[in-house]
């Protein structure tokens, strides 16, 4: 990559002009861009703070789902919580290794979380307190991440694409997972099924703001679309998690906590109210319920570990020592 | 359930006892490990114990009948009713406390599994077969833990020698079979677990040696989890892992 980027520097204005035409022709002719192809910069500036933040998100996004692995009411689901969460922590390494095709590197990318510059899913500073939060999270979450993720799988990048791929494979069992939570607890006592929709009020409306802002407020949006970034905008993503959570809901008799809620025969897509994107920019700015909890535990983990990163580093040099 | 039938029972139970605890403890590490390749491997190890606790409990169930199921040995019972042995039940502590005790354990299960494939109990021999598949890898990876952490800097060596020490006390009664493993053990049903101290003793130090770890001197040895004698630590533990079943009790989960 350095090599590359060398060479890129090197290139007079005309060539440079040329090296963008030729790009953006293969972007329009949906071919792959690869790690060893010629890229503009603020292309690859882009993917590495959009890849980077997604892999911090299953990062992250283990703490309030890992919260219940103990406490989990039933050897299956305890087994099958585990399972999940170490799905999360595997994408968050392949999308470490998706940024790294662009020459960043994963202490670098660490260090950015922890001094804030690079963000995560905001929804992840939401607490989880009840075992049903963890049928939310896995039914409205990983719902939200897959619409998203699912239009992803086409992203112009190959290694993030073809990562996406494998993702939401097993996103889609955790889906699922959450779901049957949630319907089961639906089917059980009133204690239960109290449990089950005060965790979908909860997370549903910050699972609305997984998307983002509106397409007209979104800053990246406009470049991320014309290189193939993103295919399709936060809004229109919105809109498709609606329509299916609204449906699957119905099945299970919870109630969605928005009395704009409406279904609408012209558009043939249900209305909704508006974010309180008040709520949104607190969350995101550092006022969430968990922001401080989730950094300060990502930052001890990781300080607590030095000493056996550097056990590990000092055993490699002296078995090359030796070897 | 007959006599020999209740102790097959309880012998599962124990057996479900001893993976469960230790899988729990593995799995309070999620998300909290050292990098996040080893957050993947604790959390597959602990998979791996929690599904075998699945399997001995179900099997004790079904000897047992009356509705009971794997969940109820998991959840309803309380601490005197646990038959782990102690090491599995000890907080993890730092990461070496927690992969020298790994080591140490695995040392013991992968030959306690490799004789449970003999037992004329087909269930319990089904359950070995794919336990030893997995003992094999967990001790692949934990001994590699021992000699990197043990070599690897000062600090890491000096932690590693901690953690050995503290374990150490905890390691006799792998291998003291009490009444009811003897009864078994005549009836071919259960593993002889005195016969495989020798050999343990053996791998040990040669793994130690390798780690540049001292075996600790004197004789030190705390008993008691097969009478449900326990730490004080394994009431926490339940009353974390059984919250849930504790506090809306005879619901569908």
């Amino acid at each position: 990559m350095e090599r590359v980027r060398h060479m890129s520097n090197q290139l007079s204005t005309e060539q440079l002009a040329q090296a963008e035409q030729r790009f953006q022709a293969k972007i329009d002719a949906e071919e792959k861009i690869e790690p060893g192809d010629w890229m503009p910069e603020a292309y690859r500036r882009n993917l590495i703070r959009q890849i980077s933040q997604h892999a911090h998100s299953e990062v992250i996004g283990m703490q309030p789902e890992g919260n219940w692995i103990t406490r989990a009411p039933t050897l299956n689901r305890k087994a099958v919580l585990l399972a999940k969460v170490q799905d999360e922590g595997g994408h968050g390494l392949y999308l470490y290794s998706a940024a790294e095709t662009l020459g960043a590197d994963r202490q670098t990318m660490i260090e950015a979380l922890h001094k804030g510059v690079a963000k995560y899913a905001s929804i992840f500073n939401y607490p989880s307190l009840t075992w049903a939060d963890i049928g939310a999270i896995g039914w409205l979450v990983d719902g939200a991440a897959i619409v998203n993720q699912i239009s992803l799988q086409r992203t112009s990048y190959g290694p993030y694409a073809r990562s996406m791929v494998r993702i939401c494979k097993e996103e889609s069992f955790h889906q699922r997972q959450g779901y049957q939570i949630m319907t089961l607890l639906m089917k059980g006592s009133d204690e239960q099924r109290q449990m089950a929709q005060d965790a979908f009020n909860r997370f549903w409306w910050p699972s609305l703001m997984m998307f983002g802002p509106h397409d007209a407020e979104s800053a990246h949006s406009a470049s991320s679309m014309k290189w193939k970034i993103k295919r399709q905008s936060n809004d229109e993503l919105r809109q498709k998690f609606v329509d299916q959570t609204v449906r699957q809901a119905e099945v299970i008799g919870i109630t969605i906590p928005d009395p704009k809620l409406a279904w609408n025969e012209e558009t043939g897509h249900y209305d909704f109210g508006e974010i309180d994107w008040e709520e949104f920019q607190r969350v995101i700015s550092g006022d969430g319920p968990c922001n401080r909890q989730r950094m300060q535990n990502h930052i001890r983990a990781h300080a607590e570990g030095a000493w056996v990163r550097e056990a590990v580093a000092a055993y490699e040099s002296k078995q090359i020592g030796t070897g | 359930m007959d006599m020999q039938q209740e102790a097959v029972k309880d012998y599962g139970v124990r057996l479900g006892d001893d993976a469960l605890i230790l899988g729990h403890r593995l799995s309070e590490w999620c998300g909290k490990a050292p990098a996040l390749e080893e957050d993947l491997a604790l959390a597959n190890t602990a998979l791996d114990f929690i599904g075998r606790s699945r399997l001995f409990y179900s099997h004790a169930a079904e000897l047992e009948g009356n509705r009971v199921s794997e969940d109820t040995y998991a959840y309803t019972r309380d601490c005197r009713e646990f038959r782990n042995l102690l090491i599995c039940e000890l907080p993890c502590g730092d990461f070496a406390f927690t992969m020298a005790r790994q080591y140490l354990v695995d040392e013991f299960y992968l030959a306690f599994m490799q004789g449970l494939t003999f037992s004329v109990e087909q269930t319990l021999a089904g359950v070995a077969a794919k336990a030893v598949k997995e003992s094999r890898y967990h001790l692949r990876r934990s001994r590699q833990w021992m000699r990197v952490l043990g070599q690897g800097t000062d600090e890491s060596h000096d932690r590693l020698q901690t953690a050995v020490n503290d374990l150490w006390g905890y390691t006799p009664e792998m291998f003291e079979p009490d009444e009811l493993e003897r009864k078994l053990v005549a009836a071919g049903v259960a593993v002889d677990t005195s016969g495989l101290k020798d050999d343990w003793m053996k791998a040990v130090n040669k793994t130690l040696a390798e780690a540049s770890v001292q075996r600790p001197e004197g004789n030190w040895a705390v008993r008691g989890g097969r009478q449900g004698i326990h730490t004080e630590y394994l009431g926490h533990l339940l009353s974390e892992l059984q919250f849930v079943q504790r506090a809306y009790p005879g619901l569908e989960w």
